[in-house]
């Protein structure tokens, strides 16, 4: 059995980690920039994360025969400054092609973009990195809110990508759960479901969700980043789904062929 | 695949789930407890009131409880503050009064 983990922060992540994934069936991950637990103070600090996950967190992944790709941006948490936003913003494009001098060829996209307290600075910042997406052809990868504030972010975040020319088939909006995922999917983005202790949801409710709005367009991570998070969630997912007597053709379209299909829209993402 | 599909019969996932969701159920009562025992006001704490509102979706016999519920603690309010400077975290529910429970 292989299978994709398309959303984990592995630079909050120990090498045994890599280990007891690539022994579980990982072949690949994709980790998308996001918020450190703490603020950071400089433009700079985004670039050196940017050099840690173009650079350096693939040949750590290789070690273990994971491949590993990346998502940049400023993440919706970090993005409440406007002025110091568009800064970092202003450093991807290096990042993003075979052009830009920086490129690690790993890169998928802009991501994980989005919302976190529905303020009018997050969604300025989160139109403007749309754009960007939009100007560069680059996939995207959607971070909804937590807990209260998901439904309410969703629909903003949806209404901004749909003022946008993307083509909802070339994003994903991560995070969804039962009162939100009907809507993503019927506006025919994809849907990503973050097996997440306490605030997202356990893998019976991934199960529970596949059997009510179906297999297509949608997937499972772990999100797996410096909380309590476990990086063995999609193995543990797929277990789950095989107790319940689901197909093992149901189980690997999930957890392997739909990421696949999703992030191979984009021209760095193969799998050796 | 067909939507709306579990493999199992109605038997199966009551001898596969019952109990680690017995243990949950008695969590929940054992927490309401703990708040009776409390002390101070009874002044209801929004998320109480909330909570106390979304177990009885458990029993009302309609489908999509898990939807329903994270309906009922979600944000339905139109307001978009300029900044989160100074906001707290996400609390997991809203005030009635405050663009909870649409
Ligand atoms: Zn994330």
């Amino acid at each position: 059995m292989k299978y994709i983990d398309p959303h984990i922060h592995m630079v909050s992540r120990t090498t045994d980690d890599y280990q007891r994934m690539a022994q579980a069936g990982c072949i690949a991950v994709t980790e998308p920039a996001f918020w450190a637990g703490f603020d950071r103070s400089s433009a700079q600090g985004f670039y050196d994360y940017f050099r840690q996950l173009t650079e350096y967190e693939p040949k750590r992944a290789a070690q273990f025969g994971i491949q590993h790709f990346t998502w940049l941006c400023i993440n919706p948490k970090e993005a409440d400054d406007p002025g110091f936003a568009r800064e970092v913003v202003s450093m991807i494009p290096d990042f993003l092609n075979s052009k830009g001098e920086l490129c690690g060829g790993n890169v998928l996209g802009i991501g994980e973009i989005g919302l976190n307290k529905n303020t009018k600075n997050e969604l300025i910042i989160l139109e403007e990195q749309i754009a960007l997406a939009e100007t560069f052809n680059q996939l995207v990868l959607v971070h909804t809110p937590h807990l209260e504030d998901k439904l309410k972010g969703t629909r903003l975040i949806m209404d901004a990508l749909s003022a946008s020319t993307i083509d909802p088939g070339r994003i994903l909006i991560d995070h969804v759960e039962e009162h939100t995922v009907s809507e993503v999917l019927d506006r025919g983005f994809w849907a990503g479901m973050t097996l997440y202790p306490d605030t997202k949801v356990t893998p019976q409710r991934a199960a529970d969700i596949i059997e009510m709005y179906g297999d297509e367009r949608i997937w499972m991570n772990s999100a797996g980043d410096w909380g309590c998070s476990d990086p063995l969630a999609v193995p543990k997912a797929r277990l789950e789904m095989r107790r319940r007597g689901h197909a093992v053709t149901t189980v690997d379209k999930v957890t392997f062929d739909n990421p696949q299909q999703f992030l191979s829209q984009s021209p760095n993402f193969s799998l050796s | 695949m067909n939507r709306q599909t579990n493999p199992q019969t109605k038997q199966q996932i009551v001898d596969t789930y019952f109990m680690e969701h017995r243990a949950k159920l008695v969590d929940i009562a054992a927490y309401l407890d703990r708040v009776d025992r409390g002390h101070g006001d009874d002044a209801a704490d929004f998320r109480d009131v909330a909570f106390r509102r979304a177990v009885e979706i458990l029993l009302d016999g309609q489908p999509q409880r898990a939807g329903r519920i994270l309906n009922l603690l979600s944000d339905h309010s139109t307001k978009l503050p300029q900044s989160a400077d100074g906001m707290k975290g996400a609390l997991g529910a809203v005030s009635l009064t405050d663009g909870g429970a649409a």
